[in-house]
């Protein structure tokens, strides 16, 4: 028999204790050598949107918010355009990175991103999707990096009518994937690895 | 033209999250069944870095970190490879990030507590963009193995950490490489989180004299595979869409 010529995708490592040195240097003193950590900034002062502040915490199974964690999010821009060679509907707003990439505060494990709401984008159908960012969770004693999804708490008619969080078996567990409004312009999405509130996470 | 979803992950080829021999994965791998997703343009898509981010000195951790006219201590060596996708075609663009302890096996960070010394003229962290072919190279000094708190005498094998970016947030990848023949390897309790000999075999850099420099630094190639795509010339879609 032929032989199907494809290669096995490189087996995922954990990230580690000491992951912050080659993502974010600057975060952990090692300065003068990349001018600023990559993602420290989606937005400027130009970009178009509602501005809104993300923060959160990753916890273990045992509640306790993990210090060592690195959190990245990826999302559209306020008019649900993804700034990637890959988006083909339209041009993004050139102000905007898309892409965050934040340590969780060495001594609380708090991560923070400055952004603007994300808009609306098709599910493979053509369906809108609700609003939301797309997180990936690397740490120590994570053995491949964890994909999840943050959805907004004010969007509840989208969030119903959402063509992935209706096809969740345990509605129970959609909960998990919708932040708090924490105060004017700040949401707080907090992330379980285990337990009772576990977040869903996805295989995607 | 493979334009369509990627090639959905082995998971019986990488680490699972629970693997009580990595003792730091028991209450930090999630219990639940991963949700099976088809890609939607949200994980189709990811940033792009262009080569105009990078610094004459980004992958030379010999001097990125050192003083004028010093270098970082150790065996130099040239590691170079290729980014590829599981089609095996090469992945341009794509950033690659490095990370490293010195050659004493002591990471520069405020949390490590490993005796051996720091060396000035080392910070351990580089970075890349793969060319046309998708190849990369830096230029490094070999890592020394470290002792870690997991069983009372656990060591890691010299490695280096790697964080990949492809073309979609989909391919996200870290992992870490490791050096030809070191018999630390087999015994790594983080190594062998991952269930085969030879998905373990992938992450082991052979020695390429070849491309040694010489009177300067050996050589050690690795290559790394992304998740690959289908083609979507049959791929469901709606009618008229
Ligand atoms: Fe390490």
């Amino acid at each position: 028999m032929q032989g199907l010529d494809q290669l096995k995708e490189t087996a995922s490592q954990t990230a580690g204790p000491y992951v912050h040195i080659g993502c974010v240097p600057n975060f952990c003193d090692i300065t003068g050598v990349f001018p600023e950590d990559l993602g420290c900034r989606m937005v400027n002062e130009h970009t178009k949107g509602e501005r809104i502040t993300v923060r959160g915490r990753v916890f273990d199974g045992t509640g306790t918010p993990l210090r060592d964690a690195l959190i990245e999010v990826w999302q559209a821009d306020a008019e649900g355009l993804y700034p990637s060679p890959q988006e083909k509907r339209g041009m993004a707003d050139p102000n905007f990175t898309g892409f965050g990439r934040s340590p969780g505060d060495m001594a609380t494990g708090e991560y923070v991103f400055e952004t603007v709401r994300p808009g609306t984008v098709p599910f493979i159908d053509g369906r809108p999707m609700a609003p939301h960012i797309t997180f990936w969770v690397v740490a120590r004693g994570i053995n491949i990096g964890l994909h999840t999804r943050m959805y907004f708490p004010d969007d509840e008619e989208a969030l119903k009518a959402d063509p992935i969080l209706m096809r969740i078996e345990h509605q129970v567990r959609v909960a998990t994937l919708v932040a708090e409004k924490t105060g004017e312009a700040e949401y707080t999405f907090n992330i379980h690895l285990q337990g009772p509130k576990e977040t869903i996470f996805f295989d995607i | 033209m493979s334009d369509g979803a990627y090639f959905q992950r082995d998971r019986q080829w990488h680490p699972p999250a629970y693997a009580p021999g990595y003792k730091t994965s028991v209450k930090r791998s999630p219990q639940a069944a991963l949700i099976s997703l088809n890609n939607t343009i949200s994980e189709m898509t990811g940033p792009v870095f262009g080569h105009n981010m990078l610094g004459e000195l980004d992958n030379d951790l010999v001097h990125n970190y050192a003083k004028p006219g010093e270098s970082a201590i150790g065996q130099r060596i040239i590691v170079y490879g290729r980014v590829l996708d599981e089609n095996g075609r090469g992945v341009p663009g794509a950033l690659v990030e490095f990370w490293q302890a010195n050659a004493g096996g002591r990471y520069r960070h405020k949390k490590e507590t490993y005796l051996a010394p720091l060396d000035p003229n080392f910070g351990g962290c580089g970075r890349a963009i793969t060319d046309d072919e998708g190849g990369y190279r830096f230029r490094t000094i070999q890592p020394g193995a470290y002792p870690w708190p997991n069983g009372v005498n656990d060591w890691r094998p010299a490695h280096i950490h790697f964080s990949v970016f492809g073309h979609a947030f989909a391919q996200r990848l870290i992992t870490q490489m490791y050096f030809e023949g070191d018999p630390m390897i087999w015994q790594c309790p983080i190594v062998n989180t991952i269930p085969s000999r030879e998905a373990v075999e992938s992450l082991i850099a052979p020695l390429d004299m070849n491309n040694t420099i010489p009177m300067d630094a050996r050589a050690y190639k690795f290559d790394i595979v992304l998740r690959g795509r289908r083609s979507t010339m049959f791929e469901n879609r709606m009618e008229g869409n």
